[in-house]
């Protein structure tokens, strides 16, 4: 089957990324297979389980729900993207080894991405609304206790460090 | 949220607030998954399932498949099982064979009739539904019970039965307990078929080399003896597959088997000459998958005395494993071992019978039989409690095995090696603030909602030795379970730890860095650990049945001891001394009494590396120790009336709960979550507590939420994250664990096993609360999971009639 090919650009933490692809595929099997950035895991491929979050124009989005094709033109941030200018892992992530808020690790970039939406909206979240904004990422290693605590530090540490 | 750490006798890493080896990378996103291996040319595996329970296969056709350009090769049955030999089964049913393909006959919605190998995974699935599959539709089973009947449709015709496997075992003088106790009752508790279900599906990555004639396997595995089963399927010699054993798996607790997926994608690598992957997508893991879990009837009778007394318990245990049977059955046997759960019981009928349906195959979940169990007897224990007016914690304390009691050898042949039930239960109370509990619970209750408090105290068996397969087949002679560990420290010093099984999330690299970090006196920070392959590795038996931190802690600890030996030895021989007037501290060794007169790291490791001369004779020069750890306890026959013990240790739990109901929709919402646990000295407590709250969350979407249900034709209704609902933070409360510590005298530091923590407990609490909630209505649910549906079912079937009387 000889597929028509679209040229996409998409922005890839910060770098033009460009790529000849057919309709179907989706962002995730994109930045998976093609740009070889494999920390976005595919977890269920019909969007319920978050592990294949990233941030589209900075706004937590399921690549799983997206094709490639979409992402033409926009910005998009990977768990690889997460990660200081100088190559350290943010505050988040080093909070997230803190609390042990992981284990296995699968769910753990969506659970970073979706985390590190809500506190860029919202940098003094309650138990609540760091609840609410993993609500669409499942992790079956935590129980979500060591995840919510790691946030809670996070968003502590971020404040700790403000001017 | 936990309460600090029992004080870990005077260990210098273990049982501190350390970070993992692990997380760093994982949060990184550098993780080595299986999906993430891309090998040259490799090829893509999309299978063709049968839509029918039942069927015979009247012809396939290929071709129009084979004629899409990009695909390589379609695989039937007829070929595949013509070519590799059925899966072990662990009971005596020989008949009951299992390929990864059908042949002949499918025997439950979804099993893989056909695989396509194409250029893309995308490929593969297009000509996957170009293959033309003839079937001639036939009667299916899906009810235990039915299968059972005379005259039902037989999953494996030659088998001759759906009965799997049957036994009666009587532990102790039951009958006359049930005739001379002053009350008994019976009732039936359902639990329902689900599974741990991790995020990441199963898959595995295969290539043969035709130079080496070795086949290399990278797989998302928890499973034990697994090469050596994938090379006899294969008709390979075990030295010809080398499963490589650094691959991150994303989640399993229990349920990553995928031997059926291995060999024939071991076989597809082989014929076609090309590496082979096969990654389930989420339809494939759910139906055919071969994992889903327990699916089980408890008919259950207690027999006890108006004081409280439990005199005795008949346990009949039905299980429907679906079509096919690998360990599955087993899940019945683990339960031998703790079947009085914490309990003084000393008389007990058991009677497990394991049921073939037309349903997919049931794989191992975490506590392997464990949490279904426990479920029963809580739920038993409740009821007595109900039946005679009487406090549900006061009987529990009644009943619970006393700590001057230890070790406590049940009906049922184990022996408990430790524990401090009453206390760990007392501590829980307190940390819950009992009575404030019990005041919200009434407090809501008052304001017209329904609210219970829900309790269960159960066991975790940790660090067997498999024997469950002994005792349920006696062909099947298994006393062993040993794990292993090699350390090495090069030349630099650096040292090195090598295991031999997979992780996926226990953390294995942190529990062997600790151990030897601790022995040796090194920072674990900068020891490595190394996950070696199947031709390298030393003897595993895989991280299941919660046996690390007992089994790979004490091989780890045991080699490290050998290094330190060592070094004690070069040192003697060059003070000329004897190691006993030698001290060791921080991996330099000096002269008692004289600190000075010392010899440092480097220089003994240089040493052991290039100064023949100064080793003492008969040394082996280098520097590196295995060690192979037997199971503590482990090698006992059962006796001919089924006494066994299998499991040195044995940790134990309480979980506490406060569920509100909403009483119109039926909706419950966990309000209050304590868990006290006893799982010996701790290596890792973030590790330990991670685990625990984990387990919890599985044991909450087994009570309310997970089922993988059938519609009556056989279909799976529940495949897909919509209708097989796993709780998320938003149904997950905030959980408080209370640690204590009674360590084990059988293992190395005093640990036990905790990796099925959580998940063996909650079920039963959760139940029990909801119960509990349901109790002022005369309404009760003794079927898991307890769906809001149930739930508001309940309370409308109440509502029309009043409360039950209480039994005399």
């Amino acid at each position: 089957m000889s597929e028509t090919l679209y040229a996409i650009s998409v922005d890839v933490n910060g770098r033009r990324r460009t790529g000849q692809v057919p309709a179907r595929l989706s962002l995730v099997d994109w930045l998976r297979d093609e740009v070889r950035l494999t920390g976005t895991h595919v977890g269920c491929e019909h969007g319920i389980c978050g592990a294949c979050s990233i941030m589209l124009d900075g706004e937590p989005v399921r690549a799983c729900l997206m094709y490639a094709v979409q992402a033409h033109g926009h910005r998009v941030t990977t768990v690889e993207g997460l990660a200081r200018p100088d190559g350290a892992v943010s505050v988040l992530q080093d909070s997230f080894c803190e609390a042990h808020g992981l284990q296995c690790g699968y769910c753990t970039p969506g659970m970073l991405i979706a985390a590190q939406g809500l506190l860029d909206a919202n940098p003094d979240p309650t138990e609540a609304e760091i609840r609410d904004a993993i609500g669409g990422n499942l992790c079956r290693c935590t129980g979500y206790q060591q995840i919510v605590e790691a946030v809670r530090l996070a968003a502590a540490r971020i404040k700790e460090s403000a001017p | 949220m936990s309460a600090a750490a029992a004080s870990p006798r005077g260990y210098r890493y273990i049982g501190t607030k350390r970070r993992t080896k692990e997380d760093p990378r994982f949060v990184a996103g550098r993780g080595r998954y299986v999906a993430d291996i891309a090998l040259p040319g490799m090829k893509h595996v999309a299978l063709v399932a049968s839509p029918h329970a039942a069927a015979r296969i009247v012809s396939i056709n290929t071709a129009p498949a084979l004629a899409l350009p990009g695909v390589l090769y379609v695989l039937t049955g007829d070929e595949f099982c013509a070519n590799t030999d059925s899966l072990a089964i662990g009971v005596d049913a020989p008949k009951v064979t299992r390929w990864a393909l059908a042949r002949g006959l499918v025997r439950y919605a979804g099993e893989w009739v056909a695989a396509v190998v194409a250029d893309s995974r995308a490929l593969a699935e297009d000509a996957a539904e170009l293959v033309e599959v003839e079937y001639a539709a036939l009667p299916h089973v899906i009810d235990p019970e039915a299968a059972l009947a005379a005259g039902a449709p037989l999953v494996h015709p030659a088998h001759g039965s759906n009965l799997l496997y049957q036994r009666k075992f009587v532990w102790g003088p039951v009958e006359e307990a049930f005739a001379k106790a002053e009350h008994r009752i019976a009732f039936r508790a359902v639990w329902g078929r689900s599974a741990t279900v991790p995020i990441e599906t199963f898959g595995v990555a295969a290539q043969w080399d035709a130079g080496t004639q070795i086949l290399d396997i990278w797989a998302s595995i928890q499973m034990p003896k697994f090469p050596d089963q994938t090379a006899r399927a294969l008709r390979l010699p075990g030295n010809a597959v080398r499963v490589h054993y650094d691959v991150d798996v994303g989640g399993s607790y229990g349920v990553k088997r995928g031997l059926k997926h291995t060999v024939l994608v071991g076989y597809l690598a082989r014929l076609l000459g090309v590496p082979v992957r096969l990654i389930e997508d989420r339809l494939e893991n759910m139906r055919g998958g071969d994992m889903q879990g327990p699916d089980r009837f408890f008919d259950m009778q207690v027999a006890f005395d108006r004081d409280g007394t439990i005199r005795g318990l008949k346990i009949r245990a039905v299980d429907d494993v679906g079509a096919y049977a690998g360990r599955s059955p087993f899940q019945l046997g683990k339960p031998v071992t703790a079947i009085c759960g914490p309990y003084q019981i000393q008389a007990i009928e058991y009677e497990p019978i394991s049921v073939m349906t037309h349903k997919t195959p049931q794989e191992a979940v975490r506590g392997f039989g464990q949490a279904p169990t426990n479920f029963a007897l809580e739920r038993a224990v409740d009821r007595v409690a109900r039946a005679l007016g009487m406090d549900r914690i006061a009987l529990r304390r009644k009943n619970l095995i006393r700590k001057d009691q230890f070790p406590y050898t049940i009906p049922s042949g184990s022996t408990y090696d430790s524990g401090d039930y009453h206390t760990v239960v007392e501590r829980a109370l307190a940390a819950v603030d009992y009575p404030a509990l019990v005041h919200a619970r009434d407090d809501a209750r008052r304001a017209g909602r329904l609210a219970g408090i829900g309790i269960a105290t159960c066991l975790e068996p940790s660090g067997g030795n498999s024997a469950f397969e002994l005792l349920m087949n006696p062909k099947n002679e298994t006393t062993t379970w040993m794990d292993s560990c090699l350390v090495r420290v090069d030349l630099s010093g650096s040292v090195t730890a090598v295991i031999g099984n997979s992780s996926s999330g226990q953390g294995h690299e942190s529990l062997v860095s600790t151990v030897v970090g601790e022995i040796l006196e090194r920072d674990p920070a900068t020891i490595r650990v190394v996950r070696a392959d199947s031709l390298t590795a030393l003897p595993s038996n895989s991280p299941v049945g919660s046996r690390m931190a007992i089994m790979l802690g004490g091989a780890a600890a045991g080699a490290a001891k050998e290094i330190k030996e060592t070094l004690l030895a070069i040192a003697a021989h060059n003070f000329e001394c004897a190691p006993q007037d030698l001290e060791y501290r921080d991996g330099s060794v000096s002269l008692k009494g004289a600190p000075d007169k010392r010899c440092g790291w480097d220089q003994l490791v240089e040493i052991a590396h290039r100064k023949f001369h100064r080793l003492p004779p008969g040394m082996e020069p280098g520097l590196q120790a295995k060690f192979v750890w037997e199971v503590p306890t482990g090698g006992a026959l059962p006796t001919p009336d089924g006494r066994i013990h299998i499991y040195p240790c044995y940790a134990f739990e309480v979980h506490i709960v406060l569920v509100e109901i909403d009483p119109d929709t039926g909706k419950p919402a966990i309000r209050n979550y304590v868990c006290g646990h006893d799982c010996g000295v701790m290596i890792n407590p973030d590790i330990v507590h991670g685990m625990t709250y984990g387990g919890i969350a599985h044991g909450i979407g087994a009570a309310l939420y997970e089922k993988f249900a059938y519609t009556e034709d056989g279909q799976l209704a529940a495949g897909t994250f919509m209708d097989y609902l796993i709780p998320s933070a938003m149904e997950v409360p905030a959980l408080a664990i209370v640690d204590h510590c009674t360590p084990s005298p059988l293992t190395t530091f005093g640990q036990k096993g905790s990796g099925e923590a959580g998940y063996l407990g909650a079920p039963a609490a959760i139940a029990n609360a909801v119960n509990d909630a349901l109790d002022p209505l005369g309404a009760a649910i003794d079927t898991l999971p307890m769906s809001h549906l149930a739930i508001w079912t309940a309370i409308g079937a109440a509502g029309s009639r009043p409360p039950l009387e209480r039994p005399a």
